[in-house]
């Protein structure tokens, strides 16, 4: 059994990455030329990645299954990019917001990483600015901040509603600088279907050309793993339709091990589903919260009578309606955390009083704020008594402001203008905290692997918070993976090129073909899809937001029936040598479908609650905060890395303490 | 609940000839996107033994730019604002025959079915689409250069671009002007652009021609239809960019 060393370096915190840096390998200029790379996906983590490498020398092969990195699902990001500038001057510091990181994850993410990410959180935003990235600046042309949930500073950094998008296509113009240097060879409708090892190193990868079909060998001399998170085991989710976790799996059956991965982020704010047709989850940005309350009816005739259209939210006066937030967390109200948001609207609608057709809604009203902001503006532009429409008038329009994107949105999605009546949301699976384990230097449990950004497992233990995914995927690609990567290539540079023509990459490459040819010859009578929503209500219904011994159980079982159907009952159409959508889902759900296992029993080893993980076992049981999540720190402050025996279910699990020398370790209350 | 007939333009690879094959769905919500409608025809193939129709897709929330359908003549479909995946049925009726093809350009060729090749979009923006800045970490302060709010806004209004095509598709002329012009505005706007503006205007055109895009006539249906509302002032932009360029 390997141990697993974080190979975190010794001495403080502060100086631990600055120190370490100074003595990390290099490899010299001359010899970055012979030394290739394959990074697999190119959004925020793997784009910046393969600009930072290909900048410095290296030769990079970057994969991607759209047909462009500037497509990849980090474009959806909507809020915003922490990093701790204190541009504000109100008190932030590199401190602050390693601090409110390793908080925000409940004690469960690596302290060392933490605070390196915060460290080079202010260089993003240095460098984005460089790229020409369009920030939102105030009117004296220096650059706007604003909040996020969780925290007590502004040290947001936006782009309107698409920072994502316009972080990603930073990343996606130095990577074409480099594409046009030639320096990255960009492989676009590409997908990785397995890894390559030689002599226990990653040597390359077998991947499906996903026009003609044709598989490639490709291989380098180490291979890095941004693929992202695995959020679609659930089928709905706010995830792209294509994101999938197979590279991420595929370097876990080779190795490389799984940590966490019943850490899961359900977002609360997302579009509540209308129907079986439904094909994913559309989020509304948490920025929302500040400004609407959530609410369902006091009363289970009103919720009825809503349901049956014989009365409106907004005939409800406000005696009728439970601000549930308000009066469960009155010191943080609307502005919980993720997770204690979402549990509390499932409690509400486990109680039955979900407010449209499948119950499965809460009320996000913007009422009192229009009329907060209205009798304010009034104010400000001398309105003397204006009439209740006036000012809902001038509200409605400080509203648009601040969200008209989102709400237009909605508008578009839901059928219904939510400054006339309130929005319904539902909680939905938005991120995976959990995945591949790394060490300090983002290297897997296979030599020569790396793995970055969400794919990973390393910083934002249990929970994340807003605003946290793009800056830990930025500051891994540009800052981090650049320089670790060194120490491990300087062993490198007398290797010479890689032979895609060996044993090794004929077994693999026969092994994918084998898969690929069972789909198509199956012939079996549902489709890909019919399997996915299966495990998706599976994992949805008993390893969703509240988990139980019982249901994880019951879990791990029926994940297993369904995964034996799949492939005695599969029925994929097209041929092998052609664009082959069915294919290539096929072979992601097979990954889901083992992927979903091992995530159950990962979330039934833990019986503690830790963010986004709650177990009903786990709850305090009295004191002021009676009904909230118990995490047990004696027994459960480890990360869970799991190595792959087989059946997900004979996974062995490898624990890895967590040590907390700067931060003491606190229950987490929003009373 | 609607039952609709749909015209789908079907192409087994970029060497076969198309045509356009009808099918039927039944029991349609309103709620529904078009994508969603779509999932209903190609589960329905399947189950018949049928190939299902290979489209673009995968964001889902009009962001990633990946879905790229012409319906009903339209690039993304009859409403404004959006793209395909956004465009839901209730724009639609009961009985309607809705006619779904490529998006079409000589320089985007088909591959399969409604997937249609955008490398050239990519060359482009090989081409000149970025700041040659590298990723030390070691550049200024962010805060070091103020810019106006109104030039980063504006700069942020270009770079809303989501790279779909719906421009060209819609182009009589097949340009991609309202594209090349909308990152050339973006990175003329800041300074960080400044100091390569000449090189990048003349490379992306020059690019883009030899790609086989059209010239700009200004009919100004690419702003039409652009899904993102991105202004035809980033063409005169660029016109003015490539001028001051080439004196």
């Amino acid at each position: 059994m390997a141990t697993l060393d974080s190979k975190v370096p010794k001495g403080p915190i502060k100086d631990k990455w600055t120190t370490y840096k100074d003595k990390i390998d290099l490899v010299n200029p001359a010899n970055k030329r012979n030394i290739d790379i394959i990074v697999v996906g190119t959004g925020l983590a793997g784009g910046s990645a393969c600009a930072t490498l290909a900048e410095q020398g290296y030769n990079v092969k970057a994969f991607a299954y759209q047909d462009s990195p500037r497509r990849a699902h980090s474009i959806a990001a909507q809020g915003g990019i922490n990093a701790a500038k204190n541009y504000m001057g109100d008190g932030d510091s590199n401190y602050r917001l390693f601090y409110d990181t390793v908080k925000g994850g409940d004690y469960r993410s690596r302290e060392a990483n933490v605070y390196r990410l915060a460290e080079v959180s202010g260089n993003i935003i240095d460098q984005c600015v460089a790229q020409g990235v369009p920030f939102a600046r105030d009117y004296g042309g220096l650059l706007d901040n604003r909040s996020f949930g969780g925290v007590l500073v502004s040290r947001t950094f936006y782009a309107k509603g698409q920072t994502g998008q316009q972080l990603l296509l930073g990343a996606y113009s130095a990577m074409n600088r480099q594409i046009a240097r030639g320096k990255i060879k960009m492989y676009n409708r590409h997908e990785m279907l397995d890894l390559v090892k030689v002599d226990g190193k990653a040597r390359g990868i077998i991947a499906r050309n996903l026009i003609t079909g044709e598989i490639e060998r490709h291989s380098a001399h180490a291979v890095v793993i941004a693929s992202g998170g695995y959020g679609n085991v659930y089928f709905l989710s706010t995830n792209a339709m294509g994101s999938n976790a197979t590279a991420a799996w595929k370097i876990h059956k080779k190795g490389a091990y799984f940590a966490n991965p019943c850490y899961t982020q359900i977002h609360p704010t997302c579009i509540p589903r209308s129907g079986d047709y439904q094909s994913k989850l559309t989020l509304m940005s948490e920025s929302l919260r500040n400004d609407g309350r959530i609410w369902v009816p006091k009363n289970m005739d009103d919720v009825m009578a809503i349901r049956e259209g014989r009365k409106k939210p907004t005939d409800l006066s406000e005696d009728e309606r439970d601000y549930y937030l308000e009066r469960r967390y009155p010191a943080f109200g609307n502005l919980v955390p993720r997770d204690v948001a979402s549990r509390a609207a499932k409690e509400r609608c486990d109680a039955g009083y979900g407010v449209n057709a499948t119950g499965e809604a809460v009320y996000l009203d913007f009422k009192s704020a229009i009329s907060r902001y209205g009798t304010e503006q009034a104010l400000l532009h001398g309105v003397k008594n204006p009439s209740s429409e006036k000012t809902y008038e001038l509200g409605q329009a400080v509203i648009e402001a601040k969200y008209g994107n989102l709400f237009q949105m909605y508008e578009k999605i839901v059928d219904e203008n939510p400054y006339k009546t309130p929005m319904m949301i539902y909680p939905a699976t938005h991120y995976t905290m959990g995945g591949v384990w790394v060490d300090y230097n983002l290297m897997t449990t296979v030599e020569g692997l790396y793995c970055i950004g969400e794919a990973n497992f390393s910083d934002h233990g249990a929970n994340r918070l807003g605003a946290s995914a793009l800056m830990q995927g930025l500051a891994d690609g540009y800052f981090v993976l650049p320089y670790t990567i060194g120490d491990y290539l300087s062993n490198e540079i007398r290797t010479g090129e890689i032979s895609t023509e060996t044993k090794e990459f004929d077994e693999v490459e026969k092994e994918v073909k084998e898969r690929l040819a069972f789909f198509i010859n199956n012939k079996g009578t549902k489709s890909v899809d019919h399997f996915h929503k299966r495990l998706g209500k599976v994992m949805w219904d008993k390893v969703g937001m509240a988990r139980n011994e019982k249901h994880l159980k019951e879990a791990i079982a029926e994940i297993k029936a369904i995964r034996e159907e799949f492939w005695k009952d599969v029925t994929v159409p097209g041929e092998l040598n052609e664009m082959n959508p069915e294919l290539e889902k096929a072979g992601r759900v097979a990954d889901f479908l083992e992927l979903g296992e091992l995530f159950a029993l990962d979330a039934l080893n833990r019986k503690e609650s830790c963010g986004g993980h709650f177990r009903e076992e786990s709850v305090e049981l009295d004191g002021p905060q009676k009904g909230e999540a118990l995490r047990n720190d004696t027994d459960y402050k480890y990360v869970a890395a799991w190595e792959y025996k087989g059946e997900p279910s004979e996974a062995v699990l490898h624990k890895e303490e967590l040590e907390f020398n700067d931060i003491e370790l606190k229950t987490r209350s929003y009373k | 609940m609607m039952n609709l007939t749909l015209k789908i333009w079907r192409q087994k690879d970029a060497n076969s000839k198309g045509q356009m094959v009808d099918y039927k769905v039944t029991e349609i919500s309103g709620h529904m996107s078009f994508l969603e409608m779509m999932d209903v025809l190609n589960e329905q193939l399947i189950n018949t033994g049928e190939e299902p129709v290979a489209f673009d897709h995968d964001c889902r929330e009009g962001i990633c730019g990946m879905c790229s359908m012409y319906i009903n003549g339209e690039a993304h479909g009859p409403d404004r604002g959006v793209t395909t995946c956004q465009l839901h049925m209730r724009m639609f009726k009961d009985g309607d025959t809705i006619t779904i093809e490529p998006f079409r350009a000589s320089a985007f060729p088909v591959i399969k079915d409604l997937v249609v090749d955008r490398e050239s979009f990519e060359r482009i923006q090989h081409a000149g689409g970025f700041v040659s800045v590298n990723t030390s970490g070691n550049t200024q302060d962010a805060n070091a250069i103020p810019i106006s709010k109104i030039a980063a806004d504006e700069a942020m209004d270009a770079a809303a671009c989501i790279g779909c095509g719906a421009c060209v598709a819609t182009c009589k002329n097949s340009s991609a002007m309202l594209f090349v012009g909308a990152k050339v505005s973006q990175y003329a706007l800041l300074p960080q652009g400044q100091v390569e503006a000449k090189e990048r205007v003349l490379s992306m055109v020059a690019q883009m021609d030899k790609e086989g895009f059209g010239n700009c006539t200004n009919t100004g249906a690419c702003e039409v239809e652009c899904p993102k509302g991105i202004s035809l002032e980033n063409i005169a932009r660029m016109n003015r960019e490539y001028i001051k360029a080439s004196v």
